[in-house]
């Protein structure tokens, strides 16, 4: 029921059809409708947050004291491989693809995606592959424990569950490039008249350049990874100097992938954090346009900072400035970011539900990890922080406290309109506090055990590295408690229908201040079908008008122009 | 319930006691609850040292003054205290002007450190050059030229540190340098310029002193170098900083600067000792003698996988009992140790004299009575 057309003289059968959502399970294995298949997403997300927690909590009680107490060193190599793996690969990304199936089409005012058959498919390409990963543990020789970053040549020393890995992240990569290109076909193409490019919601801005990145680069890990099991395999000797060849090559060609990936990860958060911040301030994000372009920055600077994770790999002293200048410019466009979304606060009127505390947590806990990736930039420091416990805390303080929090702002912002339900303040509240506070315990006092030296994939350390240790694992488990927590108590009950029901508009005050978009011209929960005919809009884009005669399908029902 | 009172009566007790540990600063390793970087025992470190203050310093304070400002707003712009909305949404000016000095800022913080990477980088007119192989999983140096040159050994990490590990590290006993003390440290002049080329011999390492202010990976089938130049005597340490298998933990780096007349005198012993350890390959020993020198082989390199009653462990394999070790054909075992096989590394690097003694040790002890001996002549020529 994509079609904007009507076919003639399958009008009325169709639309009859289609007041029935499909049930059972049918409604989810061949699902084409975009906001089941976002929920899919999310719901995938979730359980591998939940794999990759776990991996976590192994990792840190092994570590919560100096001695090897529950696990030998292979098996802690394996725990921090798949942790890695399960959060970049199984969490993270596959959850903002949801949040970007759910919202674009909505935000664009399009009926769906525009391969509905093809996002099916990208969605369930992730099952299996998750399914590998995870139980990699269970093959001989346990899961692979050559870091997530699977450098040659160790990982030529990995065994079977090795190829495993490769064939899942090829699935998973091949999932994404398919699900970039719908993005893209579907932004690019499908947006209501009179929305131009510049008139579209923040959010489908940052997807479609994480898009056009994801295209870039997903082949190119597909690449590394394939020279990999070719070199283990079928002869070649692409990174074993034995033949000839070269492991730092390897990095290269992994880390070209490597740095924009983390900006994959993370612009889709941008874009959140940019619905969130205007709609409890009742202004206007400022500066729309300086945001789009400080976005589209971000991107192509990506592509020419790899290296800064090679600097200790003896490139010549030319290389390393380039990297290290290319590096911290990328920090000017961030910055500009976090001074528009001040300048979006400053003078508005803010109330503090539980988005606006995750988006207002975001900015703060994310701008720590970016001053550490400054630091870690400026490639004299970076040669004693290299490997070290420091770059562990910059990369949790922006992927959890960066890309996390904005997916937890985008949940408690969105979910009235996916559920129909409001979720509990209280309850969101606690999670808030909960995450905020715990992760802190958690990853901050990571910060000084690298500036000591403390290296990284350890599974034991000298006495002098102790109470910084535990602390990080008491903090760790009350941090993976809180994200329970968070499922049992907030989602599950707006899943079953439980708590007030939602308006159509839950962020706006009586006048109409608050939140802005085509997703809020819906109602609550969003019906199955929305925006079947393409809406006539405002100037500003973000209204839909009253329904113009003519663009009402003669061959609908009565009074079924907008659902 | 009454257990799990216990159980946490026990954790709050370990968490009030702090470390349970009565463990102190390490001079030239880390301290107790250590905040910032390593004292510096190297101009570069300091330089290192003086950038990250700098870089600390101005980022806290642009922190400072931008959530100052964010925090001042949520605290006057709320809807709670009555403050309405404004109506602005952009400027032109201020997008200009908060880019620029951004941009200016950051070309600021890119002089010095420009300048100390040159410097970190310039390798050149060494005192003494020093080769630093990783290994899985050990170093081994090589000291190439200047004074010293000729002189090589392997730097293990101590292996009842390992067994301590094993063992789960508890008690008040554990060693101040745990983790970090080797057999064989590396030992320098002090205020002489040595040149470090690393290297490795099978996975990628890095060999890394933080005192020092050095870093440098060592990739196999190719040598890169980085330098340094202690001003103050003492021991200092690192550890290995890339992922290089299972014992990435146990690779430690022990740095001992002396002055100039002990380093001249520890040179003249070790060449001394190396003029009495070369062993004659052609020696034939008796298998009481070689046994002997096989355990103490065994107790080095071995024993952290294979364990000291032989018996491995998960994937590692039991040599007590091992069909390998008591074939009759002493050219299975000899290719296993020399070569590898799967997840056992090769052990080409040891002397003939060392190989034929474990594998002899291996043959003869624990269930194990072949009666076998190998004798070093015979490695030799299994050697391709």
């Amino acid at each position: 029921m994509s079609a904007v057309l009507p076919t003639p003289g399958h009008a009325h059968e169709h639309h009859d059809a289609a007041h029935h959502a499909p049930t059972g399970w049918r409604r989810w294995v061949y699902a084409t409708n975009h906001k089941d298949i976002g929920t899919l997403y999310l719901l995938f997300s979730f359980t591998m947050l939940m794999v990759g927690g776990v991996l976590a909590m192994g990792i840190r009680a092994e570590l919560f004291e100096p001695g090897l107490q529950l696990l030998n060193p292979e098996l802690f190599n394996q725990l921090t491989t798949m942790h890695g793996l399960i959060m970049v690969f199984g969490a993270i990304m596959p959850a903002f693809v949801g949040f970007g199936n759910w919202m674009i089409p909505l935000q664009i005012g399009a009926s769906d995606m525009a391969f509905a058959r093809m996002n099916n498919f990208s969605f369930w390409l992730l099952v299996p592959a998750g399914i590998i990963l995870s139980a990699s543990f269970f093959m001989p020789g346990g899961a692979p424990a050559a870091g997530w970053t699977l450098y040659a040549p160790l990982t030529l020393q990995m065994g079977s569950s090795m190829d495993a890995a490769i064939f899942a992240i090829h699935i998973m990569g091949a999932s994404s490039i398919m699900g970039s290109i719908n993005i893209i076909v579907t932004i690019l193409n499908m947006r209501a008249p009179g929305m131009t490019l510049m008139k579209m919601p923040m959010f489908c801005w940052t997807w479609l350049i994480t898009a056009y990145l994801l295209v870039a680069v997903m082949p190119v890990l597909a690449g590394a990874i394939t020279m990999t099991i070719t070199d283990r395999h079928f002869g070649t000797t692409f990174f074993n100097p034995a033949g000839g060849g070269d492991p730092v090559m390897y990095q290269h060609i992994f880390w070209f992938f490597g740095h924009p990936e983390v900006y994959i990860m993370i612009l889709p958060a941008f874009g959140i954090i940019s619905h969130v911040v205007p709609a409890f301030s009742r202004k206007r994000l400022f500066g729309y346009a300086s945001m789009v372009y400080a976005v589209a920055a971000i991107a192509i600077l990506s592509f020419i900072v790899w290296a800064h994770h090679m600097f200790t790999t003896g490139m010549p002293v030319t290389g390393q400035l380039f990297f290290m200048y290319a590096t911290m410019l990328i920090s000017v466009p961030t910055a500009v970011k976090v001074f528009n979304w001040t300048a979006t606060m400053w003078q508005g009127s803010m109330t503090f539900e539980t988005p606006m505390l995750f988006a207002v947590g975001f900015i703060f806990v994310f701008t720590i990890g970016g001053f550490t990736g400054l630091i870690l930039a400026m490639a004299p420091i970076d040669l004693l922080l290299q490997d070290t416990y420091y770059v562990v805390a910059h990369f949790h303080y922006v992927l959890v406290a960066g890309s996390l929090f904005a997916l937890f702002a985008g949940f408690y912002y969105w979910s009235p309109k996916w559920t129909g339900h409001m979720y509990n303040e209280t309850r969101g509240k606690i999670h808030f506090w909960w995450s905020l506070i715990s992760f802190n315990v958690t990853f901050f006092p990571m910060h000084f055990l690298g500036l000591a030296g403390m290296p990284r994939r350890y599974a034991d350390y000298p006495m002098q590295f102790a109470d910084f240790n535990m602390w990080a694992s008491i903090g760790g488990f009350a941090f993976g408690l809180a994200q329970v927590y968070f499922f049992l108590f907030v989602v599950l009950p707006v899943m079953r229908g439980q708590g007030a029901a939602a308006p159509q508009r839950p962020w706006n005050d009586p006048d109409g201040k608050g939140a802005e978009g085509l997703e809020w011209e819906v109602p609550s929960p969003a019906p199955f079908h929305t925006f079947e005919t393409p809406p006539r809009l405002d100037a500003s884009a973000t209204r839909v008008l009253d329904a113009m005669p003519g663009h009402i399908n003669p061959n609908a029902a009565p009074g079924a122009v907008s659902h | 319930m009454n257990s799990l009172s216990i159980k946490f009566a026990g954790l709050a007790a370990a968490l009030a006691a702090g470390a349970a540990h009565a463990v102190n600063d390490l001079p030239g390793g880390p301290g107790v609850r250590q905040l910032n970087l390593h004292e510096a025992a190297t101009r570069i470190a300091a330089e290192i040292s003086w950038l990250h203050w700098f870089m600390l310093i101005t980022c806290t304070v642009i922190f400072i003054l931008v959530f100052g400002v964010m925090f001042y707003s949520i605290w006057k712009h709320r809807k709670s205290v009555g403050h309405k909305a404004a109506n602005f949404h952009e400027s032109a000016t201020v997008e200009v002007v908060w880019t620029l000095i951004p941009f200016l800022i950051v070309i600021l913080m890119a002089l010095p450190a420009t300048k100390v990477l040159v410097a970190s980088k310039d390798t050149g007119n060494a005192d003494l050059t020093i080769k630093a192989t990783g290994y899985q999983w050990k170093w081994g140096y090589d000291y190439l030229n200047g004074e010293g040159s000729g002189l090589s050994f392997l730097s293990t990490l101590d292996s009842s540190h390992r067994a301590l590990s094993n063992a789960g590290a508890a008690g008040s006993d554990v060693p101040n340098d745990y983790l970090l003390k080797v057999d064989n440290p590396l030992v320098v002049p002090v205020d002489k310029k040595v040149r470090i080329i690393t290297t490795a011999n099978d996975v990628i390492h890095a060999w890394g002193v933080p005192a020092f202010g050095v870093k440098q990976d060592a990739i196999p089938g190719f040598v890169r170098d980085t330098w340094f130049r202690s001003e103050k005597t003492g021991d200092f340490y690192g550890q290995c900083y890339e992922l290089c298998g299972k014992e990435h933990a146990y690779m430690p780096i022990h740095v001992k600067v002396v002055s100039a007349q002990e380093y001249t005198a520890w040179v003249a012993d070790q060449q001394k000792k190396m003029a009495a350890k070369q062993d004659d390959p052609a020696k034939v020993w008796t298998l009481e003698d070689i046994t002997a020198r096989g355990a103490k082989v065994y107790a080095a390199n071995c024993a952290a996988c294979h364990q000291e009653n032989g018996k491995g462990g998960g994937p590692i394999k039991a040599l007590d009992g091992s069909p390998i070790v008591v074939d009759a054909d002493k050219a299975k075992e000899i290719d296993v140790v020399l070569n590898g096989r799967g997840a056992m590394p090769p052990w080409k690097q040891l002397s003939d004299t060392d190989l034929a003694a474990v594998i002899s040790f291996t043959k003869n002890h624990w269930s194990n009575k072949t009666g076998q001996i190998v004798q070093p002549s015979e490695v030799l020529a299994a050697r391709k």
